[in-house]
């Protein structure tokens, strides 16, 4: 069955959902990747949303930002941002979802410039709630194009912080956001355009876990900036079952999201 | 005591030059991009603006040169991603350099909130070993009192003039607001003074009949506008929904600095009012942004 590259991940991420989680959900693809999960095999997640909603039911329209009005509509709890950040602040949050302009190989990510902070080449549009998911959620997905300029040995701007850098007091990784003072979480995945990596907390390091029907290590290795690691079971990534397929196309029937 | 003022008036008084001004606090519904394009009008300058994620309304008052300060989360346009005047601002400080303080939409809703409590800051574990914590300088980095783990202090911030695009208000200023709340609340709480931007002006008796409804204390608002449509191309719940058309083609028509001056020309200042606004607005695009179906609570009951 045809599927697009967008597809594929709103499937990868939409897999990430464990039944019954509360699940906070970034702009873009997280939003169809929330619908598809509720609809196939965690019926029972829950949705916190920035704007200060939550929901346990997707949208009954394809939403372009989550304050559309349909996604107000029917939801458990339309309060302030503080109030939900605030939930994910307290640990209660067990997934978060963000994109980026940039990745490093310790998950660290840039939204917020290229260049030199002073002088930036480009003025990217910063944060908005990326870097408290990234810092207070138990478990972090990260999703975004897969280029070579994009996922880079070190980023120019850590706006939303990964496992850091090793440095003279230990190596990055879990240890490292531990002496930052971060209180849990870490990138559990990034999902890209080719590939599926996950992370060693030991060393924080991206560890390729599957890399796209059509894709391949080489292809993968050749739009990455730094030498891949492999995981132990690192083999093709499961492709959209046609099922998976139907529910994204009746959430998104034109493609907005996934064309 | 009615504080009605045109949304002229409202903003003659009460953003002058070189305020601190909050706007788009609900993050993408109930932008008051009326007050943002009158301010526009009126040529103000060396604006700070204080929001969380931004959309297109700060990327406006950036071309436009009204702004030299930015202390939020995120500039650009939603729909879209980059705001291109944000970028010619910072890049090439076209038309003026402008000075940003980056946030998180935590940070920004704490600092708010920490004005409104008379707390000089309020302590946070989000945005540790970040860079936006290193370098937005008004932030702190400390250890906590009670236990010597690193915390980022986040200080009070008191905006001049907070504007709230809400539903509905009476003439004194007693708004209810209903939908995602972003950091509204918070940013009326802190404020100086409030701007209210209503859909509908109702009577006292409509806004007391719903107390849990109201957003903030009347005696902080100096001025209410009402203006209907006043929040498009952004939604208002139970008024209209998000225009995403209108943002693709600012996102397209802005790509230059030519550009951006016809579009501002066009929707701006060649314009007076938000009626002519209206009228410009093909009634059509309209009607497919309007409520097709009411939806409306059930009763709540405040009896004894």
């Amino acid at each position: 069955m045809e599927y697009t590259p967008r597809e594929l991940m709103v499937v990868c991420a939409a897999r990430q959902i464990r039944d019954g989680e509360r699940v906070f959900v970034g702009m873009r693809l997280p939003l169809l990747a929330f619908a598809l999960a509720k609809r196939t095999h965690a019926p029972n997640c829950v949705g916190i949303f920035e704007t200060g909603l939550i929901r346990d039911t997707p949208a009954r329209e394809l939403l372009y930002t989550m304050g559309d009005a349909p996604n107000i509509c029917g939801a458990l709890w339309a309060t302030s941002t503080i109030n939900v950040i605030g939930l994910m602040a307290a640990g209660e949050i067990e997934l978060g979802f963000i994109g980026g302009a940039e990745i490093d190989r310790y998950g660290n990510l840039n939204t917020s410039l290229i260049g030199d902070w002073q002088q930036p080449r480009v003025r990217l549009p910063g944060s908005g709630g990326g870097a408290d998911i990234a810092s207070l959620a138990q478990r972090l997905a990260i999703i975004m194009p897969h280029e070579r300029h994009r996922l880079r040995e070190r980023v120019d701007f850590v706006t939303s912080p990964g496992y850091g850098y090793p440095d003279e007091q230990g190596p990055a990784g879990v240890a490292w956001r531990q002496r930052v003072g971060l209180p849990r979480g870490g990138p559990a995945v990034l999902i890209t355009t080719l590939a599926v990596f996950t992370f060693d907390p030991a060393t924080g390091e991206a560890l390729l876990q599957s890399y796209h029907p059509g894709s391949s290590i080489e292809q993968v290795q050749e739009e990455t900036g730094w030498p891949l690691r492999l995981a132990p079971d690192c083999a093709e990534t499961v492709p959209p079952t046609p099922e998976e397929l139907r529910v994204i196309r009746e959430c998104d029937p034109h493609g907005v999201w996934t064309s | 005591m009615s504080k009605l003022l045109s949304m002229t008036e409202a903003i003659r008084r009460y953003v002058p030059d070189g305020a601190a001004v909050a706007l788009g606090l609900a993050l993408e519904p109930c932008i008051p991009f009326a007050a943002g394009h009158e301010i526009i009008r009126q040529g103000r300058r060396d604006l700070t603006l204080i929001g969380p994620i931004s959309d297109i309304l700060f990327d406006q008052l950036i071309g436009a040169g009204c702004v030299a300060k930015i202390q939020a989360a995120w500039v650009g346009n939603v729909s879209e991603g980059l705001g291109h005047c944000y970028r010619r601002a910072t890049e090439q400080a076209q038309p003026r350099p402008i000075v940003t303080e980056d946030h998180s939409n935590f940070t920004i809703g704490l600092a708010l909130r920490a004005a409104s409590l008379g707390a000089p800051y309020i302590p946070t574990r989000s945005l540790l070993g970040s860079d936006l914590a290193r370098k937005n300088s008004t932030f702190l980095q400390a250890s906590s009192p009670f236990d010597g783990s690193p915390l980022l202090l986040v200080p009070a911030l008191q905006p001049d003039v907070t504007i709230l695009h809400v539903q509905r208000s009476d003439e004194d200023g007693n708004a209810h607001l209903w939908g995602s709340l972003g950091i509204c609340q918070e940013a009326m709480l802190a404020a100086r003074q409030v701007i209210i931007v209503a859909e509908e002006i109702v009577s006292r008796e409509v806004i007391t009949s719903d107390p849990n409804r109201v957003i903030g204390p009347s005696y902080k608002v100096c001025a209410v506008v009402h203006e209907p449509w006043g929040a498009h191309p952004s939604a208002v719940q139970g008024y209209y929904d998000r225009d995403h058309q209108f943002y693709h083609e600012y996102h397209t028509r802005t790509r230059t600095a030519e550009g951006f001056q016809q579009w501002l020309d066009e929707w701006v200042l060649g314009l007076k009012t938000r009626q002519e606004y209206m009228a410009k607005l093909a009634p059509a695009r309209r009607g497919a942004l309007s409520v097709k179906e009411h939806r409306y609570a059930a009763p709540v009951d405040y009896g004894y």
